[in-house]
């Protein structure tokens, strides 16, 4: 680093003792501004959504007032409170979050104490493929294969709990296959692969002296896992969680397609719902004046949320890496 | 720990019992666990490649898109797939460059001070920022002033890869090993000669590779062209730079919700290019990536 920062300062003084034309001494200066100026393009995109988004959306916030956190959306009598929405990306997401964190870090334990490397390599191509399978291909398999199977399902569920309380208003008979379940457990496939690489990454910063100490005591691996691995690497997973639950509150396509559109408050799991993005994407062809604006607004929200949840979880995950490089 | 009882035999050999047991209980929950996980993708895989490949054809790559109604066999998605092409090649040379020459700020001149570290910061954090929020964003500045465009798509998608590209090159950058520097500095290189004739060659296969993984995530983004390309053409607009557009994953949104047959079917041969493309942008990722690796033993 600080041999790269000299060599900075000595260049430019260099050019004119060589004899050469001013020409590269400026070319040199401008490489250097493009660069920052690439660079600073991140906190320009970052400023100008947050600006611009909300200039878009500033009449639904003038009109409705604290309205906009009202219960009811409906654009045909001009009501567009976001409470609904809200609700749903937190149901969704929570759902998400419940499935995919213990699978996945089930598979980062796997792959980091378990299998010999030559094996974890494929392991995680085969992870990673969960990724690369485009959220509308998702959404498309969800809507036409998955929640018509999976209706079966929660209607042999909702016959089960009848009569019984909680489990009655959780898992009540279902209205069709799309729901905030379906939802829910879409998003969670494609949050794994994310929520599996920066744990295996968390975990994989244990040092070795540590786990061998544990095994050289007779500990067992599960033992050394609790008693090692997981005091050491809880706060990263903790970071990696919350990366997954951006990821599961932001995600559009998929969730617009199996969650079954409906803005209501329920605790049935089981009924359709609707989430803010995917609000955003199903009605705004159509929206005009207020409506389109109440559905910027909610974007605006949207990244407000995205944006808290990613600091948070990214300060966590660096927090920790720090940690680990100091032990 | 509570971990440590203490009293143990000697034998080397796995402890018997309940923690035997136990030990095997969790190796198999990790087991399971990765099991849960392809389960779905293979399913998946599976439901696409079974009903997409019966509708593929040259003619359903290139023929426009018929009107829902029409049989599975009527017809194409040619537009789509020009459009995808074209969209995410503009969105490409868009945000490839500005990526790699953020990454050179952050590495080269940032250098760990403040900026560079709140810039890396702030890349990582747009990289979680939803991409449906880039096309709200593009609408709001872009499309309200000129239009639903190829172009704005582009801007919306590069705006997504950009925070990638950064990322993954300046993860290259720091494998560059400082002696190259240091020697070119040392022949009297400027500093934008040495990162371009010497750094950035050095790292060229990692930066090609993170390159195409953020193109291929890119190419299957459907939320960020609902609000600047429209969609829902039947003939190809081959200019990017103005009118509507339409690509594969807004076609495969359009039809998934769509009642006939027909569509549906056009919708699983999309959603089978769509995967398609990103197999082979990934494979070439790893291409470069292996031949890199060889070249560097």
């Amino acid at each position: 680093m600080s041999t790269a920062t000299q060599a900075d300062q000595a260049a430019p003084g260099s050019v004119p003792a060589r004899g050469l034309t001013a020409g590269p001494g400026l070319g040199d200066r401008g490489f250097r501004w493009l660069a920052l100026g690439s660079g600073l393009l991140v906190l320009v995109i970052l400023v100008l959504i947050a600006i611009s988004t909300s200039q878009q959306a500033a009449s639904w916030f003038s009109t409705e007032g604290w309205g906009i956190f009202g219960t009811v959306w409906d654009p045909a009598a001009n009501k567009f409170g976001a409470t609904p929405f809200i609700y749903g990306t937190a149901v969704t997401g929570v759902i998400a979050l419940v499935m995919a964190v213990p699978v996945s870090i089930g598979i980062a334990l796997l792959l980091t104490e378990v299998v010999p490397f030559r094996i974890a390599r494929p392991i995680v191509y085969v992870v990673d493929l969960l990724a690369v399978v485009p959220s509308v291909v998702w959404g498309l398999w969800g809507i036409l294969v998955f929640a018509p199977w999976i209706q079966h399902i929660y209607a042999d569920i909702g016959s089960a709990v009848t009569g019984i309380p909680v489990l009655e208003n959780l898992f009540g008979p279902p209205t069709s296959g799309a729901s905030f379940f379906t939802a829910g457990i879409i998003l969670a496939f494609m949050i794994t692969p994310i929520v599996t690489s920066l744990s295996r990454e968390v975990i994989a910063t244990v040092p070795a002296v540590d786990r061998e100490g544990a095994y050289a005591l007779g500990a067992t691996r599960v033992e050394m896992i609790r008693g090692v691995v997981w005091p050491h690497s809880q706060g990263g997973v903790v970071g990696a969680v919350l990366l997954g639950l951006g990821r599961a509150m932001g995600e559009t396509i998929a969730a617009a397609l199996v969650i079954g559109s409906s803005p209501t408050i329920t605790s049935h799991l089981f009924s359709t719902g609707y989430n803010m993005p995917s609000v955003i994407a199903n009605q705004f062809g159509e929206a005009t004046g207020v409506f389109r604006s109440a559905l910027l607004g909610l974007g605006v929200l949207l990244f407000a949320f995205t944006i808290i949840v990613n600091v948070i979880a990214r300060a966590i995950v660096e927090r920790s890496a720090r940690r680990a490089r100091g032990a | 720990m509570a971990v440590l009882t203490g009293q143990q035999s000697p034998d080397l050999q796995e402890p018997a019992g309940w923690r035997r047991t136990k030990n095997r209980i969790a190796t198999i929950l990790m087991w399971l666990s990765f099991v849960l996980a392809i389960v779905p993708l293979i399913f998946v895989l599976y439901t696409v490649i079974a009903k997409g490949i019966s509708v593929i054809s040259w003619q359903f790559l290139t023929s426009p898109i018929p009107p829902s109604v029409l049989p599975a066999d009527a017809g194409g998605v040619g537009p789509a797939v020009l459009g995808t092409l074209e969209i995410t090649a503009l969105a490409t040379v868009i945000a490839v460059p500005l990526g790699i020459l953020g990454a050179v700020y952050l590495h080269e001149y940032g250098g760990g001070n403040w900026l560079s570290r709140f810039i890396g910061f702030m890349a990582d954090v747009m990289t979680g920022v939803p991409s449906i929020i880039m096309g709200l964003f593009i609408f709001s500045i872009w499309v309200l002033k000129f239009g639903f465009s190829g172009l704005a798509g582009a801007f919306a998608l590069g705006a997504l890869m950009l925070p990638i590209v950064i990322r993954s090159t300046d993860e290259m950058l720091k494998l560059v090993p400082d002696t190259l520097r240091e020697g070119s500095y040392a022949l009297g290189a400027s500093k934008s000669r040495v990162t371009l004739t010497v750094v950035l060659p050095a790292g060229a296969a990692g930066i090609v590779s993170g390159a195409l993984l953020a193109v291929a995530r890119a190419a299957g983004e459907t939320a960020p062209l609902l609000f600047t390309i429209l969609g829902g053409l039947s003939t190809a607009n081959p200019n990017p730079f103005s009118g509507a557009n339409i690509a594969l994953p807004m076609l495969i949104f359009q039809n998934a919700s769509s009642p006939y047959p027909g569509a549906q079917a056009r919708g699983w041969g999309s959603a089978l290019t769509l995967i398609a493309i990103a197999f082979i942008l990934m494979i070439a990722a790893r291409f470069v990536t292996a031949r890199y690796a060889r070249y560097q033993r």
